[in-house]
């Protein structure tokens, strides 16, 4: 009897947690869903690049009142979902929130896999997909297959080649020889990135004198390192995932491997790298960057620490908020919520953003960043596609000891 | 066949017909669950077949779930999308043999051990062929197979599923599994090859999990090892079996239904607390019906009986 009980107390209170968290229905809202992973392998880069995001682009819409339609202005209702970082679960949750939460508008998922498996679930049922997190070769593959969804990150052709060329201006300037070593983790982005690599850099008239791959998730990267700094390095690049960023950086200092160009692909943006390795950040390359110093971004990372209570990143949080900034002035530019109509404005208009203007050319918009370097406290872009204000780049200094 | 047997093979036809209409209903959403049911319900009840009278715990599904996407992503732009289906059969059979031979003879926590060390093993022998050939390494399944199709398809393979465990329970081979099941040195000694009837069952398993894998390569259109090869996977199935009932070979598919569909109602309802409103429900499962729902059906099957 006594086990019944618990039970069904147990079971009861879950019937009423579940009711109180029934949305608010309300005529006077824009449903706007969310799924990106709260649980799982990306979780952690989601919970800096995704979610604070979202946060900050509702607060900021509906603290202005909501976004203005012709039938007046309406405030942002938002449903969001974990995705638990499996693409099945992607795919439903976006099901989920078109069908049965009848949303307006639904946020691209996070994460290239993701974004490629929801693409077709997107295009189905007619919402426009703005993806941010998402570097492939495969754009004008994926644009011509689905009408609906938009590119802002690049390919990864250019991803690579902006790296030789930063080096090889180094090498052209005499700042470095041309001897790299080059390391990257054996998952799927970084061995894409790696063979895309190697070819560019021998054209560019380097030689790579080490050439390791270490599998995700290893615990202990010190033999890479010590690999690398045998082989007597002028550039070292690693095409590496957040952990192994952190690792790699944190074993090169403490093995000395000393280079004037070290570049470390995911994560060195993120402005836990700098928390981490702090003076020791300076000089070091990585993927992404912006130039933090225009008026629109220094409001914006001013606004992000204050609303979410966290740092921006110096590479996609931006960009991702330059993406729902695009969404909203479509809206509010066609004054419905007919979504044909946005997507449609989409393609065809200009947006002004924190970013700075997006237009989209057969869905890709052609303007980003691709390199950056930590120069004082800040992530200064050092090689753009269109983006005006690259910083110089300078040499990096020896570890602090 | 006994009258039971027809009965029960006329409810199977009706829920299976039933069940294939859910595509038709437009509900892109049900849809979207019916997906993730059938999965897991040919998944688990594949499982069951080796593991429930044999008490083998494996954890390979998600290797051969793995290769099987992996064989249709390298070969979609190469071969028609059937053949590969046939090559992600003999693969998986291929396998399942081998690892077979070689671990059979393993038993309890070993066994276990060994199984759940092989889709990592096989993730890395996957990532080290994509680093020394060059090729890149997100693949690309980019193919008009729609979502109903797969549907169809994984209901037709669950149809095979449940045929083959019916013919495999009535035969010789379903009685020496479950003698091996009860005690393994009594079935040597009544003259039972335990080796051959455990490989024939782990491949059994094995080659359904690995086209389980190929036919929802179409879904996801990107596959990497991270997804591909995922743990948790061969985690879920086993959790499912034991919560339907292993011993029976309508027992998983009473726990795969349920179990997605509180799983989905708590992501959709707290979606900040996903894992630990999970775990509490895991508890009040565990500490409510022990020996699974199948056991729980039953028991209230004989007690209804009883009172007759």
């Amino acid at each position: 009897m006594f086990r019944r009980t618990i039970l069904s107390t147990a079971a009861a209170g879950l019937v009423a947690a579940a009711l109180a968290f029934q949305p608010a229905q309300a005529a006077d809202t824009i449903k706007i869903g969310a799924s990106a992973p709260k649980t799982g392998p990306l979780a952690g880069g989601a919970a800096t690049t995704q979610w604070p995001n979202v946060r900050l682009w509702v607060h900021d819409v509906n603290s202005r009142g909501g976004l203005k339609l012709k039938d007046g202005q309406k405030k942002i209702e938002l449903i969001e979902y974990d995705d638990r970082t499996t693409p099945g679960e992607a795919i439903k949750n976006i099901q989920r929130l078109a069908t049965q939460d009848k949303v307006d508008f639904i946020l691209a998922p996070f994460g290239t896999g993701f974004t490629i498996a929801t693409a077709p679930i997107f295009n189905k049922l007619g919402y426009p997909q703005l993806a941010v997190s998402a570097i492939t070769d495969k754009i004008p593959a994926l644009t011509k297959r689905y009408d609906n969804i938009f590119f802002m990150l690049g390919s990864t052709t250019t991803f690579t080649n902006s790296v030789v060329d930063i080096l090889k201006k180094m090498k052209d300037d005499g700042k470095i020889g041309k001897r790299v070593a080059m390391v990257n983790v054996a998952d799927a982005f970084g061995i894409e990135l790696a063979n895309a690599a190697r070819p560019v850099f021998k054209k560019a008239g380097f030689e790579i004198v080490y050439d390791k791959s270490y599998p995700l998730g290893s615990q202990d990267l010190s033999p890479v390192i010590k690999g690398a700094k045998a082989s007597n390095p002028d550039a070292f690049v690693a095409w590496s995932y957040p952990p192994d960023t952190f690792a790699l950086t944190a074993q090169a200092k403490i093995n000395d491997l000393n280079v004037k160009a070290f570049y470390t692909a995911v994560a060195t943006a993120y402005p836990a790298f700098k928390g981490k390795f702090k003076a020791d950040a300076e000089g070091i390359l990585g993927a992404g960057g912006i130039d933090p110093d225009t008026p629109a971004l220094k409001e914006y990372f001013k606004r992000h620490k204050e609303v979410t209570g966290k740092d921006a990143d110096y590479w996609a949080s931006a960009v991702t908020y330059a993406s729902f900034q695009i969404l909203e002035q479509a809206i509010e530019a066609v004054g419905t919520l007919d979504r044909k109509a946005v997507t449609e404005y989409i393609k065809k208009n200009e947006f002004k953003t924190v970013i700075g203007p997006v237009k989209y050319d057969n869905q890709n918009s052609a303007r980003y960043w691709t390199v950056g370097q930590w120069q004082g406290n800040k992530f200064y872009g050092v090689s753009s596609r269109g983006r005006p204000g690259a910083k110089a780049i300078i040499e990096k200094p020896a570890w602090n000891k | 066949m006994t009258g039971a047997e027809v009965r029960n093979f006329a409810v199977a036809i009706v829920l299976f017909a039933l069940a294939a209409l859910i595509p038709l209903t437009g509900s892109g959403y049900w849809l979207s669950i019916g997906v993730s049911i059938a999965t897991y319900m040919v998944l688990s009840t594949s499982w069951a077949l080796f593991s429930g009278p044999t008490h083998y715990i494996s954890l390979a599904t998600g290797a051969f779930y793995g290769i099987g996407m992996y064989v249709v992503g390298l070969g979609i732009e190469i071969l028609p999308y059937p053949v590969l289906l046939l090559i992600a059969a003999v693969l998986g059979a291929a396998l399942a043999a081998l690892v077979g031979l070689a671990t059979l003879r393993l038993s309890g926590v070993y066994f276990v051990i060994f199984t759940l060390g092989l889709a990592e093993l096989i993730r890395q022998l996957v990532n080290w062929g994509q680093t020394t050939q060059g090729s890149s390494s997100g693949l690309y399944v980019l193919t008009d197979i729609s979502e109903p199709m797969i549907y169809w398809q994984l209901l037709g393979l669950g149809a095979i599923v449940y045929l083959l465990g019916w013919w495999i329970n009535r035969s010789r081979l379903g009685f020496a599994l479950r003698i091996i099941g009860n005690d393994e040195v009594v079935a040597v000694h009544s003259g039972i090859n335990t080796a051959s009837a455990k490989i024939i069952l782990f491949v059994v398993s094995g080659t359904v999990a690995t086209v389980t894998g190929a036919l929802l390569a179409p879904r996801l259109s990107y596959i990497e090892s991270s997804i591909a090869f995922s743990p948790m996977l061969s985690f879920l199935v086993v959790i499912m079996a034991l919560l339907g009932g292993a011993h029976r070979l309508w027992g998983p598919i009473i726990g795969v239904v349920p179990f997605m569909l509180v799983w989905d109602l708590v992501t959709a309802k707290f979606p900040n607390q996903t894992t630990l409103v999970l775990g509490i429900c895991f508890l009040l499962i565990v500490y409510a019906i022990p020996h699974g729902l199948a056991g729980l059906v039953e028991k209230y099957r004989a007690r209804a009986r009883g009172a007759f």
